[in-house]
């Protein structure tokens, strides 16, 4: 019965990190290809389809997917974990990212700024944010189900508003401030000991900046992760899933409710929070109306393509939904090439691709403003909406779902039944 | 930047502007604040009343009301414009031809409805509530995004045929499309109200009671369920027209209708989630509130923040649930381990 999962002869391999062999070596390999995507390697780009990526436009892209999954393993100990739908995410990263900018911003004429070292204000920023959690969650733990919900968008539009009472600090509407950067120092001294976002050298390796601030954040997401999985495995942990299974049971068992609600709601907004800040940095200058809904309902589009309630899960979603828009677009091209082309597929292409005006088609490659034929950023927000609701319809438990399916299936192969 | 985020900042470009605060002093403003905050409440509880329909029968919240609103002032803006169905057939009376025009863009929104809870709702009976409400939010992404790039750059006309026409009361102006708002809601309520005495209104209220029990009667849910979504639609519709000239609106198709839902929540919780009556009186309690502090608190703008008043609901809405977790008029939910 060697690999079999679900299958445990000990507390101990039930409650390890990598309950099954399979686990334990896709992970390994996952965190090795994500260790060496950013370097050129000589031999890895002989192979083909396997390009890592340089320093191009696509680690950009993965670097956020990292920065976001931070705060989509937030989300996931709030609503996967604890069960407490919050559709307030987006405020709670929005509060890292300012307490971020109030801290490590430089002082300008309109802005304030401490210009404080990033061990502070990183965790500063979570800090913050899970303070406002703190003073949130009373409210939110009076209410229940949908209702907390909408209590939370209310949170959102309250923050953006915010923004707008402190300029100094959010900068101005629809411009934003800039936010401190990715280097590291001891105090405010004038050259920063270690960078992660210029190029240069580390040790006897020569890496380029983004290559740097991907590596970071893969470093702070390797921390992020082991303590969500460990949340998992101690009793807060055990605590939360029992409120989320059914509160009124749980508090008959003695478990506190409102003690272990504060604290998924201080812990989640703890992740969002630096995942905020951190986005922030990396992105440079960001509107204080980025922090809206969108970025919340994102997040449990995140959590419910994924599969809430697993870690697995979370970051399998968050690398689909942020790198989903990238590869549409790449596919929305790649069509337009197509139908100008003189291929046998040239006229099949055109059915979809708009290529001059007036032409039959749905989408246009080179629109950006709404209309029709739709431009590709409507057609990123049309397929994420789409994803949504087919996951829901046909997955329920999201990628992470469909990988039990394929296991299973394996488990008896080719004795299916 | 990525995609997404240039999406990001669609909502809140789309977000309409504070609405102009109310001159005048003493009686004359007073009055010009009760007419709007009634209209702009009636606004509210026009859309709220959808939302608690749709909530009675399904037991869910449906997110993509205000998408669901902005596709269907775009089906009004071209039955009316483009079309000109029935208009064409009814000569020349516009009043005519504009109410039958919205009377069609209503029969087409309710079929939007239809089609929506056959293809998504349906197949979610007795999965958890918490997803049918996020699957009413990837709806809500579809349709805001169709909705958005169908009306385009321009907004389009909804050819209001009175305009920005008003009446004086004691000074005061007061428009036309307050009164076509007000009494537009007064003839939803009162049908809604008779629609519940009728048979098939029995049933719905079965349905929201028990559905497990109401099946056993021979009630067919699915066909509530319908109901509900197509009514529910039709409301967000007749909100949606009535918020475009509200208050001397230009009167038009924008992309901004999407988030006329989310500033109707307020109204909806307010009244809890489950109540008609709750509805009417959130609805109108947000409005009045909203428009009675963008009045009398406008010389405070420096230190409120511009568009504060837009924040007033929701805090109103997050006081009232700390105090009564279910709204004014919800049913507490009796749980059980």
């Amino acid at each position: 019965m060697w690999g079999r999962p679900n299958l445990h002869t000990s507390y101990r391999s039930e409650a390890s990190i990598f309950p099954t062999w399979t686990q334990k070596n896709l992970a390994f390999i996952g965190i090795v290809i994500l260790v060496l995507l950013p370097f050129h390697l000589p031999i890895i780009d002989q192979l083909p389809f396997v390009r890592f990526l340089g320093d191009s436009d696509w680690i950009r892209l993965t670097t956020q997917a990292l920065i976001f999954a931070i705060a989509a393993l937030g989300l996931n100990i709030l609503t996967g974990v604890a069960g407490q739908v919050s559709l307030g995410h987006a405020f709670f990263m929005g509060a890292g990212a300012y307490a971020s900018a109030y801290l490590g911003g430089d002082p300008g004429n309109q802005t304030w700024g401490h210009g404080l070292p990033i061990w502070l204000w990183l965790p500063g920023a979570g800090v913050t944010a899970a303070l406002i959690g703190l003073i949130v969650a009373p409210a939110a733990v009076r209410v229940r189900g949908l209702y907390l919900a909408i209590i939370t968008v209310g949170l959102v539009f309250i923050g953006i508003h915010l923004s707008r009472l402190f300029p100094e600090i959010a900068g101005p509407a629809e411009v934003g401030r800039d936010f401190p950067e990715l280097e590291f120092r001891f105090w405010k001294e004038d050259a920063a000991l270690v960078s992660f976002s210029d190029a240069g050298n580390w040790l006897w390796f020569d890496i380029g900046g983004s290559a740097k601030t991907y590596l970071f954040c893969l470093a702070l997401l390797g921390l992020f992760v082991l303590v969500a999985k460990n949340l998992h495995r101690t009793r807060t942990g055990r605590a939360l899933q029992a409120i989320r299974d059914r509160d009124v049971a749980a508090e008959i068992m003695g478990v506190p409710e409102v003690k272990y609600k504060l604290i998924a709601f201080a812990l989640s907004s703890f992740f969002a929070g630096v995942s905020g800040a951190l986005f922030a940095t990396f992105v440079g200058r960001l509107p204080p109306e980025s922090w809206d809904l969108i970025l919340s309902v994102e997040f449990i589009a995140i959590l419910l393509v994924g599969g809430a309630g697993t870690i697995a899960g979370t970051l399998l979603g968050t690398f689909f939904v942020v790198t989903l828009p990238r590869f549409m677009e790449s596919f929305a091209g790649w069509m337009t090439e197509q139908a100008n082309g003189n291929g046998i597929w040239a006229g099949f292409w055109d059915i979809f691709v708009a290529t001059g005006s007036g032409d039959f088609g749905f989408i246009s490659t080179g629109q950006v403003a709404p209309g029709f034929p739709v431009p590709v950023a409507a057609l990123d927000t049309i397929l994420y909406g789409a994803l949504v609701i087919i996951f829901l319809l046909f997955e329920p438990l999201g990628l992470y779902g469909i990988w039990i399916k394929i296991r299973n299936y394996w488990k008896g192969w080719p004795f299916t039944y | 930047m990525n995609a997404l985020f240039v999406h990001a900042g669609q909502l809140i470009a789309t977000v309409p502007p504070p609405p102009t605060t109310e001159g005048g002093a003493g009686l004359e403003r007073f009055i010009a604040v009760m007419f709007r905050g009634l209209s702009q409440g009636s606004i509210y509880a026009l859309i709220a009343l959808g939302f608690v329909l749709v909530f009675k029968a399904t037991q869910t919240v449906n997110f993509a009301q205000g998408a669901i609103a902005l596709v269907g002032t775009y089906f009004l803006s071209v039955v009316l414009i483009n079309w000109e169905i029935p208009g064409k057939w009814l000569g020349g009376n516009q009043y005519v031809v504009w109410f039958s025009g919205l009377a069609v863009a209503l029969a087409l929104s309710v079929l939007l409805g239809l089609i929506i809870e056959r293809l998504i709702i349906r197949p979610m009976i007795g999965e958890p509530l918490f997803s049918i409400a996020v699957i009413t939010l990837g709806l809500e992404a579809v349709l805001r995004t169709l909705g958005t790039d169908a009306i385009g750059v321009n907004n389009r006309s909804l050819a209001i045929p009175w305009g920005r026409d008003g009446f004086r009361l004691g000074g005061a102006v007061i428009y036309w499309s307050w009164i076509f708002t007000i009494l537009a809601t007064v003839v939803a309520f009162v049908a809604i109200y008779l629609f519940f005495r009728t048979r098939t209104g029995i049933a719905m209220r079965a349905v929201a009671l028990d559905q497990e029990a109401s099946l056993a009667q021979g009630i067919s849910v699915g066909r509530v369920f319908a109901l509900a979504w197509g009514a529910g639609a039709a409301l967000a519709v007749l909100g949606a027209v009535a918020a475009s000239m509200s208050p001397i609106g230009p009167g038009t198709a924008t992309a901004a209708t999407a988030a006329l839902a989310f500033r109707a929540l307020p109204a909806v919780i307010l009244g809890g989630l489950d109540s008609v009556v709750g509805a009417l009186v959130g609805g109108v309690v947000i409005g009045m509130s909203e428009v009675a502090a963008g009045a009398y608190l406008a010389e405070h703008t420096n230190t409120l923040g511009v568009g504060y008043q837009l924040i007033v609901p929701y805090l109103i809405m997050i006081i009232v649930l700390v105090v009564r977790p279910y709204g004014l008029f919800g049913t507490p939910e009796v749980r059980r381990v």
